[in-house]
């Protein structure tokens, strides 16, 4: 493993901040994963940290395969990490919505060029990433609809689903969308959790991109054979709002199949504890998305569910 | 009257509400909406919509339509002193035109857009952030220069912006209303969390004087100052290369020449000068760094250039 310093950030009054990027093996960029880009990416940044561990231990055993490189960048705004703030600590711009950057621009915009020049080379890319409403996902790929994604590639994910999104225009700045328009086939990474660790989804991340780089000849470990994961299509998702506000009390579990009419939540009362509503499955499917917080609003997405059909 | 666009209630006791006041007079059928308030941190817009709705209802017999006044997109923000949604940290101004079947802010503001719809023409005003101070100006995208521009004139800014489109802008409220059948002109002035009142008056003469030319105000306006109006290849964007604090020696809203110096970005702990920050062009300084602390990347200033 080679630790190489991708560029710094001069800052006023604390130390420089440098973004590492941690390479494996030695010839063509075969892969780059990118860990935390916002502050509260914890769980992103513990992912990024044990696959680097593992890539590590692989490298020792020489598993690499040759004329391959790797390279895992694990954190690039410790700047907010360490002050609890999600975003760019001084001007609140997120990263990760000025891809692919401006190297005379604003400077959540130089760091993002700073960054894509480092990785914009690589064939397959995975982004750690976190959704911006608060909730738990099940694990799973994310790919855009940019019309350059290769749909075949996600039959290589040890993981269920494969989620497919049209872009938005805001989609357009992330990462993973420039990395697939300038050639990457880019995938994001979604675990359980964000502000939290959860080793038992990071592994199975962290499983899931070394078996990937095992299946597309970047890596030389044994692989074993899983059910080709299921691509669905994001508008496919069945969402469940909320018809009140109040307190959210969750009854259902991530994952469980739900058949119509099954309870999923219950909306107290904040004042009297009584119950203001019952969310029931609307449709028969397997929970995918809750929402986490302990209160909800009007209309937040409660739940999110993948049809029976495709689950 | 005082009609509620937008309702959803909040997790204990209270409902996010959006508010409008909707004034009619005569018999006119033109319908002019005036909304701001959308980046919680922007309050020039709140002295303009009391100034012009105080106007409205102080001469409703020279009114010959109907002027709808929004003067707070995103109340929680404005509450909050945030810019994005406090809810979600999101910057509303890149949700539009919304989800009626999305998330509670994009149900809010795809409520907010259908609301519009209809109009014939809306003026979306802003000021810049907490870090940057604006003279008044309308910024247009290129594309919809030929529709706008003659509504701009009206407006009694300093200077029109013609911009190229970026991708990312098609998340407006401007992109979604123009392409949605209504003129939408943005107004951007002052600085965050400040309110500029001379910015304010001129910007309501403009209004009357935008209505008037609609044939919505029939009493006599106040003459408008014919504006500049530019493209991006006028305006040169100056960036910091350094982190430290800005010390601005020229003055907003002057002329400057090629050269001149504009402010120094010293260092208080060492002494040191570390980056003196020098005109690129002659011309207008039309944007001036307000917020003292910078990073390598942080704008300090934009010049206007060109034939003035």
């Amino acid at each position: 493993m080679i630790k190489k310093t991708l560029f710094h950030i001069d800052t006023l009054y604390r130390q420089p901040i440098s973004v590492e990027g941690y390479c494996f093996g030695k010839g063509d960029p075969s892969a780059c994963v990118v860990g935390s880009m916002r502050g509260n990416e914890i769980q992103q940044l513990y992912t990024a940290s044990q696959i680097i561990r593992t890539l590590s231990q692989l490298e020792g055993l020489n598993l690499i395969k040759h004329g391959k490189s790797i390279m895992v960048v694990p954190c690039v705004n410790q700047f907010s990490i360490n002050v609890k703030k999600r975003f760019w600590a001084t001007d609140n711009t997120d990263i990760n919505r000025m891809f692919p950057g401006y190297d005379l621009g604003e400077t959540t915009q130089r760091i993002a060029d700073s960054l894509f020049q480092q990785i914009q080379d690589y064939q397959y890319g995975f982004h750690l990433a976190s959704f911006y409403l608060p909730g738990d996902f099940l694990p799973h790929i994310r790919m855009m609809d940019t019309g350059y994604q290769d749909e075949a590639l996600a039959s290589c994910f040890d993981m269920p689903y494969v989620i497919l999104r049209k872009p938005q225009p805001f989609d357009t700045t992330t990462l993973n969308y420039n990395w697939q328009v300038f050639g990457t086939d880019a995938f994001s990474v979604y675990t359980k959790e964000t502000d939290e660790i959860d080793v038992e989804s990071a592994r199975s991340a962290v499983h899931t991109i070394i078996d990937f780089l095992c299946r597309r000849d970047i890596l030389n470990a044994p692989v074993k054979e899983h059910e080709p994961a299921v691509l669905i299509h994001e508008e496919a998702l069945q969402t469940v709002h909320a018809p009140c506000g109040g307190m959210f009390i969750q009854r259902c579990t991530m994952g469980a199949m739900m058949q119509k009419g099954d309870l999923m939540a219950e909306i107290l009362d904040p004042f009297t504890g009584g119950i203001s509503a019952l969310i029931k499955a609307p449709e028969a499917g397997r929970l995918f998305f809750a929402h986490k917080a302990q209160l909800i609003s009007e209309h937040d997405i409660a739940f999110r569910l993948i049809p029976e059909e495709r689950a | 009257m005082e009609q509620i666009i937008a309702s959803v209630a909040l997790p204990v006791g209270e409902a996010l509400q959006i508010k409008k006041n909707r004034i009619s007079g005569g018999s006119g059928s033109k319908r002019l909406c005036v909304v701001t308030g959308t980046h919680g941190d922007e309050l020039e817009g709140q002295y303009v919509c009391w100034k012009l709705t105080r106007m409205l209802h102080d001469n409703l017999d020279s009114l010959n339509g109907t002027v709808e006044i929004y003067p707070a997109l995103n109340p929680l923000g404005i509450n909050t002193i945030v810019r994005g949604m406090p809810l979600c940290d999101l910057d509303m101004n890149r949700m539009f035109p919304g989800s009626m079947d999305g998330s509670m802010p994009e149900y809010v503001t795809a409520l907010i857009t259908q609301d519009l719809l209809g109009a014939d023409v809306c003026i979306d005003i802003h000021a810049s952030n907490i870090f940057l101070r604006e003279i008044p100006q309308v910024r247009i995208s290129e594309e919809m220069a030929h529709d706008l521009l003659p509504l701009a004139h009206m407006l009694n800014m300093d200077f029109i912006w013609l911009h190229s489109a970026a991708t990312v802008l098609q998340s407006t409220l401007a992109h979604t209303l123009n392409t949605s059948g209504v003129r939408t002109l943005v107004v951007e002035m002052g600085v965050g969390m400040r309110i500029t009142q001379d910015y304010g008056d001129r910007l309501v003469d403009g209004i009357l004087s935008l209505m008037h030319s609609l044939g919505m105000w029939t009493k006599a306006v106040a003459p408008v100052a014919p504006p500049i109006i530019s493209s991006d290849g006028s305006v040169a964007f100056i960036n910091a290369n350094t982190c430290g604090v800005f010390l601005p020696c020229a003055e907003h809203t002057q002329r400057v020449r090629k050269g001149e110096l504009l402010g120094t970005i010293v260092d208080p702990l060492s002494g040191d000068i570390k980056e003196e920050i020098l005109s690129p062009r002659a011309g207008l300084l039309f944007t001036l760094r307000a917020y003292p602390v910078v990073y390598a990347g942080s704008l300090i200033a934009r010049i206007l250039g060109g034939n003035l």
